[in-house]
């Protein structure tokens, strides 16, 4: 990687990555992984996650981040579905995360567990 | 693409249950079923949508179309007008009480929600382990216009105008902090970010770190600037390996990508930051402490003056900021003074981060602008106690701060609010507490915490505490008088008077607090020697009601010590000599014939 040199040019990096994260619609993921997700096995979700969703063939990013500060339904996950808005579940163990991949992921099905969105955002 | 399919999402929040919440899931399936659309249609239950005392709530997808206390009798309603016709039930919209206006969607009742994230902006969002994440989300932008537009004053000029105080607790203006450490002219200077986190059940700037590191070291480049110093310090305790692993990596991504180092961005501008570990001393969160501390020495504090921005870090003068404080400051650059001064009270800006822990439905952490009331807190975004139970105080400020009661409720948060209710705004931490809890046992949990954390250098912290700490013992015992009441409150106050640090001089608030407001539980304890919660474990007796009793021999079995004594069928008794009060019948009782007295 290459040091950035310039403000202008860490505007081209922010495009670029812009463009790497968000450019592509997919299915995308995140799975919240700071320490109250990960004492609640977040990280098996993540893993069970990457793997269930390249055997089914469904192309999506799973991200690992940190806590949303759901900390009363961990583990907590985000799944947006190209052009919709992303939907938290929370209280994700393997068999709701299989439920998930299975009737939200694939049919836009919800399923038991939404957290609604309760803040707003600054940018 | 295939029409989106419609979808009711009930809210599943216990306060909306409690509501009769089940009853209009099973009414709108019922509904459904009638009109044979169950197949077609999913009904599904969702978390807690932060609006409780609007609840029941409803949610039609797509449209995203919010329904506000929604009764059972309202699903016939929602099903044949909303569901079969696409009408909106108008009279079930959500009226902003000042406008009167229905907002029907969820993207605009958006607004009215309570919490805004500033801090925690990017936490959940972005991978901390990958920088280009962070940049991707308005990471380091801040600092390449203060590296380039703005000169040291007018960085200071803006975090002063914004009003951010403190958040660590004491609430001082940063602004002003740093053009001290600025105005300390010297060759060397030192940013310090104090990520020693001690307070029971506060855990914000641990999300922080862990979330978006790179929050913490944009604004301590952006600090160093201001004040003209080149090297940072982050003093972070050992127990949160996993915010020292992540920062960690961030630093040196950082470093990597030339944002840290010599000539960042381009602009000649150097600066490093590098890691100091605590080891979990809760008295190192003081400035004077923590420097002592990362300078190798016992982590003492001394008295300021010296203040760190004049004399700290090896003399040099010393910014110390904490986590949450650092969180703020790139947001502020980018979107101005004025917008940040916007949001809050006259007298404390912006939001701040609580940890919700105790007796609360939703536990957790959550950002909220200053100003807003407690009860808007525990009742709409906390989701109301647990259990259905009552509401009877909530600690802020951990150890250091004091409780608030019903009384507060709709009290505005904020620096000064708290601090004259006997509180303080503290780190964040706010544990809340129903009506089974005994508020001497509360004040003395606090006092444990401080005895063993006091480092011993001034005797007002190192014998007064224990002291406090035993005539707490006492009472919660049964042993003591109404005149341990009035040496409570004198020698809180002197130790709050004499002591050397913020340790010492907050540490008998909650004392003092629970005190004024909950003097008569204090009473009760020594004149009646009752705990009227009934936690005091010497203060109660188990007593079993021979009416209500069968003689079912289930409380002699699960008993440990063997208490329990009587025959088959024939009412049982408690000796109340060996009887260790763990309540193991109570539980096991399915006859209620088991009491505390």
């Amino acid at each position: 990687m290459k040091k950035i040199k310039s403000p202008e040019e860490l505007k081209k990096l922010k495009t670029e990555a812009l463009e790497r994260l968000y450019g592509k619609e997919k299915i995308r993921v995140r799975v919240h992984m700071g320490t109250s997700g990960l004492a609640s096995g977040a990280k098996e979700i993540y893993d069970f996650l990457r793997l269930e969703l390249e055997k089914r063939s469904i192309e999506a990013d799973v991200i690992g981040t940190g806590d949303m500060g759901y900390s009363f339904a961990e583990p907590t996950i985000e799944v947006k579905r190209p052009g919709e808005t992303p939907v938290v579940f929370g209280n994700v163990d393997k068999i709701k995360a299989d439920e998930i991949i299975e009737k939200y992921i694939k049919n836009g099905e919800y399923v038991d567990g939404i957290l609604p969105v309760n803040y707003q955002s600054i940018y | 693409m295939p029409r989106e399919k419609m979808q009711i999402i009930v809210c599943g929040g216990t306060s909306c249950n409690g509501n009769n919440g089940e009853a209009v899931i099973d009414n709108i399936r019922l509904e459904l079923e009638a009109n044979a659309l169950e197949n077609d249609i999913r009904v599904v239950r969702s978390g807690c949508f932060g609006l409780c005392t609007m609840g029941p709530i409803v949610k039609i997808m797509p449209g995203d179309t919010i329904y506000t206390k929604v009764t059972p009798d309202d699903a016939h309603e929602i099903v044949s007008e909303h569901i079969m016709k696409g009408r909106k039930v108008e009279r079930l919209l959500y009226k902003d009480p000042e406008g009167k206006k229905p907002l029907t969607t969820e993207k605009e009742l958006t607004s009215h929600k309570k919490q805004i994230r500033i801090a925690l902006r990017n936490c959940g969002i972005i991978n901390p382990e990958n920088i280009e994440d962070a940049i991707a989300h308005k990471g380091y932008e801040a600092l390449a216009t203060v590296l380039t537009e703005l000169k040291p004053q007018d960085v200071i000029r803006i975090i002063k105008d914004s009003g951010l105080r403190g958040r660590g607790g004491g609430g001082f203006p940063t602004g002003l902090k740093w053009e001290i450490a600025y105005k300390n002219k010297s060759d060397e200077k030192y940013v310090v970010c104090n990520a020693d986190e001690g307070d029971p059940g506060a855990f914000m700037d641990r999300s922080v770190l862990e979330g978006d590191p790179h929050a913490v070291l944009e604004a301590m480049i952006i600090c160093g600037y201001a004040i003209e110093a080149h090297n940072g310090l982050i003093y972070i305790r050992a127990e949160y390996p996993l915010a020292v692993a992540r920062l960690k990596s961030a630093i040196q991504q950082a470093r990597d990508y030339g944002l840290l180092g010599k000539d960042i961005l381009g602009t000649g501008f150097d600066f490093d930051i590098d890691i100091r570990y605590g080891a979990g001393a809760f008295v190192c969160g003081e400035e004077t402490a923590l420097i002592h501390s990362m300078e190798g020495l016992r982590g003492e504090p001394t008295v300021k003056p010296p203040f760190p921005a004049e004399s700290g870090f090896r003399g040099k003068p010393t910014n110390v900021n904490n986590v949450e404080t650092f969180a703020c400051i790139s947001p502020i650059i980018l979107k101005g003074a004025a917008w940040f001064a916007g949001i809050g009270t006259e007298k404390s800006k912006g939001t701040k981060v609580f940890a919700l822990a105790g007796k609360i439905n939703n536990v957790g952490l959550i950002e909220v602008p200053m100003g807003i009331t407690l009860r808007e807190v525990i009742f709409e975004i906390g989701g109301g106690i647990r259990k259905g139970k009552k509401f009877k105080a909530a600690q802020t400020g951990g150890p250091s701060g004091g409780c608030l009661t019903e009384k507060h409720l709709d009290l505005p948060i904020d620096f000064d609010n708290l601090t004259a209710a006997g509180s303080m705004m503290g780190s964040g931490g706010l544990i809340v507490m129903d009506e089974d809890d005994c508020m001497v046992s509360v004040a003395k949990f606090f006092l444990d915490f401080t005895v063993e954390e006091s480092c011993g250098k001034c005797s007002p912290c190192r014998i007064g505490n224990k002291r406090l700490h035993e005539l707490l013992e006492h009472i919660t015992k049964g042993k003591g008088t109404l005149a341990d009441l009035d040496r409570l409150k004198n020698m809180s106050l002197v130790i709050k008077d004499t002591s050397l640090c913020g340790l010492g001089q907050s540490s008998p608030n909650p004392v003092l607090s629970t005190l004024t407001n909950f003097r008569d539980e204090y009473e009760a304890h020594v004149t009646l020697k009752k705990c009227p919660a009934g936690k005091c474990k010497d203060l109660m007796e188990y007593f079993i009601i021979s009416a209500n009793c069968v003689g079912c021999t289930a409380c002699a079995r699960v008993c440990p010590v063997g208490a329990i004594t009587g025959e088959r069928k024939e009412p049982h008794l408690i000796n109340p000599s060996i009887c260790i009060k763990c309540g193991a019948c109570m539980e096991k009782c399915k006859f209620d014939a088991i009491i505390i007295q």
